[in-house]
């Protein structure tokens, strides 16, 4: 059991982390203590062009890996600004990694011919990742993930989440039962743009996992969500599936309704991508650089409740986050299993309004 | 005259014991000697208490190989199939090894032949491999009441959804009727094949004796075989069917060729292999067009070619120390689909050395041909049968975890129709009338009862398997293709862990 909870405002109107932690806060039953983490959208304006790195350090600033990381990073981007991530230690979070943040941008001359720019990211990620001691907890542009082990609202005060200001944000309150409680297993899970958050479990990890590796994505976080967030950076970004046909693969309908429709898309869709289906149970908030997905099982085998307010968004496993934080809403419904609801943010004007 | 005197026998390791208080031989029944096609069963006269004389069954302890049809056949229950108490004290001079000697020793000599798969002590990894369950954090299905997928595609296909798809196979069900032919069945076993895998929607395979033309309209559920003797190949027979399978080898037999004797070759069989009535059918250890890969390839191409890409080409070969590299080669050769074939594999005839001594298990080639074509970012390229002594639907869940789209089974399908596997499908003889087209045992098969068997059988299965996957939470079966995460391993040591891509339980 865990607990979700997204805030998208369309019209990217900034939000403080007040809000979400107190949204995340009240569904503490949903958690045990051993994670709790946020994605927040639109919090680095000043260097949005540019790819932030938050870091994860085991140790502390004078743990070697940290050296390692650095000079790896020199080798391959420009590091226009990097620093350590603030946080403030209280009695019930203490202590945890030392974490980090940097400002990057690819080196131009360091990309291979058949490589993007953002495959050279995730290759970037995917070697820190397996260089030992070091995880990259988010890398895109102008947002981050802040998280670890504790209840959610001691993570929000951990990281100061209030100081931040955001138009798209995620929580989730983690209660771990196949994997170990540790900071780098906290939610979410990002990889580019994309953060996932997620309450389930994913019986179907070998398979996505095996078939990711094959295209240079690495599980090492020790936990099964992590394959979300790069099945979708796979399917969206590098093979150019639309969101929606996106969803469709991770969460397809059954064979009786693409034959009975005679939808050969669909159908060619689930043959290719037969190793991207997600099995088993859960709930997600799917978040990138234009929007929102909100995505069950196809069996709806965990809640998740959707509902607008003017131009504001919320995902939440349970109605009381939502009610919370706005009583009166525009609609509210639960989405049916295995069918996206995709919130699109509007057009980025660069102004940055606080709602 | 040489002084010894070589006047004994080998000693058949059955004989069937007859309880005369259940037989009804005194009112005349003589089923069992009528059901014993080896010769083992015989009627002696007796005199009844009556004064009158009748038969009763006789073990001539000549021939039993333990089919057990007589056992099957007797309606009084009176039979029982024993071991012959055969001597030896000594344990490793066991009753096996000592009959083959005084078997080559004696009149038969020559090399031993036996049908069926290798019945070594070699680890049966199967049973060493255990499923997940869900427990608490997150629900099992129930597949009564939540739909429960296991369709499977076999065939090329593309990385991206903007790739080529090549011709595909739909199967109902992840499970088809590896290659036996015309010639080591009787059409009526091929006709139950044929009509039971149409109605589950799955495939069977012709083997390498042609396509008898009164099946043809099976096509669609049919694979059809062409191996080193070419029998029954044209460009017809190519196009009648839904792929075109390749035979490199098999598993009960790997590096060596067949031999259908010539009495075996009637007028049917004649016409199905194209070759003359009465003539020994001999298929050559390799196909003396396939020295190498690049031959191969040339081979697969020419099918390509005269089947206008429409349908998959599948290659089978045996599971040997090399079987990694040589699956890579085999996909980057364009295959579609590639089947390997275990060392348990069965055959109708075999070199017992051969076939107890060649080739390895099926659960590590598949995991270790699966886990290569994914290092080298192939996998999509080709589909992987695995076969080769798979017993149960667990063992075809497994394969399947350990990387296999689907598998052939075979040795089930004889199962079904009532062997006993009893390693004499060579001998012409099959009290079944499984492997054998005499007449008056041919017959034995019932069409209708035997696609019925063959039908319940594959369903059976699908549904055993449905039942496993909604206990580990898996709603559809691409979920557990390659899903080594939910097998763990009982009493298997690292280096076989590793091969396997499995975890040891508890871990």
């Amino acid at each position: 059991m865990c607990g979700i909870v997204g805030i998208i405002n369309t019209d990217r109107r900034l939000i403080d982390g007040s809000h979400i932690r107190e949204a995340i806060r009240i569904q503490r039953d949903r958690g045990n203590g051993l994670g709790g983490g946020f994605a927040a959208y639109g919090i680095y304006p000043e260097n949005k062009d540019q790819y932030a790195f938050h870091l994860m350090y085991e140790g502390d600033r004078k743990s070697p890996i940290v050296a390692k990381v650095e000079a790896y990073l020199q080798n391959r981007t420009r590091v226009y600004q990097s620093e350590e991530i603030p946080v403030y230690p209280n009695d019930r979070v203490a202590g945890g990694p030392y974490f980090k943040r940097y400002f990057v941008k690819p080196l131009a001359e360091e990309i291979r011919p058949d490589q993007s720019e953002e495959d050279y990211i995730v290759e970037t990620v995917m070697f820190i990742n397996r260089m030992g001691g070091a995880f990259v907890v988010s890398s895109g542009k102008n947002m981050g993930a802040f998280k670890g082990v504790g209840y959610p609202e001691d993570i929000a005060d951990y990281f100061h989440i209030q100081d931040y200001k955001a138009y798209m944000w995620t929580a989730h309150n983690r209660f771990p039962t196949n994997t170990p409680g540790w900071w780098g297993g906290a939610h979410p899970f990002t990889i580019l743009d994309k953060a996932v958050v997620h309450n389930g479990e994913i019986t179907s990890y070998g398979t996505n996992m095996r078939y990711l590796e094959m295209f240079g994505y690495f599980c090492l976080l020790q936990t099964d969500t992590e394959v979300i967030s790069y099945i979708f950076d796979k399917l969206t970004r590098k093979d150019g599936l639309s969101r929606d046909d996106a969803c469709f693969a991770m969460a397809p309908a059954l064979w009786e309704e693409i034959d009975r429709i005679d939808d050969r898309k669909k159908k060619k869709i689930r043959q290719v991508y037969g190793a991207a289906v997600v099995n088993g149970p859960f709930g997600i908030v799917l978040t990138h650089k234009d929007g929102a997905i909100i995505l069950n099982d196809r069996n709806k085998l965990r809640p998740v409740v959707c509902a607008r307010t003017g131009n504001t968004w919320y995902a939440s496993s349970e109605e009381c986050s939502i009610r919370l934080l706005s009583p009166e809403v525009d609609e509210l419904w639960s989405p049916k299993g295995g069918e996206p609801v995709l919130i699109e943010l509007g057009a980025d004007t660069g102004t940055r309004e606080v709602a | 005259m040489g002084i010894m005197q070589r006047n004994w026998s080998v000693i058949p390791p059955f004989f069937p014991e007859f309880d005369m208080e259940r037989c009804d031989c005194a009112n005349g029944c003589t089923i069992c000697s009528r059901e014993c096609s080896f010769g083992e069963i015989s009627q002696r006269p007796v005199r009844g208490a009556d004064g009158k004389v009748y038969y009763r069954p006789w073990a001539n302890k000549a021939a039993c190989g333990a089919c057990q049809r007589c056992a099957k056949m007797c309606p009084h229950g009176a039979i029982t199939i024993r071991r012959a108490p055969m001597h030896t004290s000594h344990d490793y001079w066991t009753t096996d090894y000592v009959n083959n000697i005084w078997k080559q020793s004696g009149n038969e000599g020559g090399v031993l032949l036996v049908g069926n798969g290798a019945t070594g002590p070699q680890r049966r990894y199967f049973d060493h491999l255990m499923f997940d369950a869900c427990q608490v954090t997150n629900p099992s299905i129930d597949p009564l009441r939540e739909p429960m997928e296991i369709r499977t595609f076999l065939g090329r296909k593309p990385d991206t959804i903007d790739g080529d798809m090549g011709p595909q196979l739909a199967l109902e069900v992840p499970i088809m009727f590896g290659a036996m032919s015309f010639g080591a069945l009787n059409l009526r076993v091929h006709e139950a094949e044929a009509r039971a895998t149409k109605a589950v929607g799955t495939f069977w395979n012709t083997g390498e004796g042609g396509f008898h033309k009164s099946l043809r309209g099976y096509g669609a559920n049919t694979i059809v075989q062409v191996a080193s003797g070419r029998f029954g190949v044209s460009e017809e027979y190519l196009k009648s069917a839904a792929a075109v399978e390749i035979k490199i080898g098999q598993g009960a037999k790997p590096g060596i060729g067949g031999h259908l004797p010539g009495e075996k070759v009637g007028p049917a069989i004649s016409e199905t292999r194209m070759i003359p009535v009465g003539s020994d059918a001999l298929s050559p250890a390799p196909h003396h067009d396939i020295y190498s890969i690049e031959d191969l390839r040339q081979l697969i191409f020419a099918i390509k070619e005269a089947t206008e890409y429409q349908v998959p080409v599948s290659v089978k070969i045996a599971a040997v120390h090399n079987v990694a590299p040589i699956v890579s080669g085999i996909a980057r050769a364009g295959a579609d689909i590639i089947a390997i074939d275990g060392f348990r594999g069965g055959t109708g005839a075999t070199p017992l050395q051969i076939r107890q001594n060649t080739g390895i298990p099926i659960e590590l080639a598949i995991a270790a041909a699966d886990q290569r074509l994914r290092e080298e970012k192939i996998r999509g390229s080709v589909s992987l049968i695995a076969s080769g002594g798979i017993q149960c639907s667990s063992d075809v869940l497994k394969a399947l975890c350990l990387g296999a789209d689907a598998v052939y089974v075979a040795t089930p399908v004889l199962i079904a129709l009532g062997c006993g596997v009893c390693q004499r499908c060579f001998s012409g003889k099959c009290a079944y009338g499984i492997t054998t087209n005499k007449p008056g045992l041919a017959e034995r098969i019932d069409v209708d009862e035997a696609t019925e068997a063959l039908t319940r059988l594959l369903r059976s299965w699908a549904e055993e398997i449905e039942e496993l996957m909604g206990s580990m939470g898996i709603s559809t079966i691409e979920s557990l293709r390659g899903n080594r995460d939910r097998l763990r391993g009982v009493g298997l040591s690292e280096e076989e862990l590793t091969i396997l891509g499995v975890k040891h339980a508890g871990a």
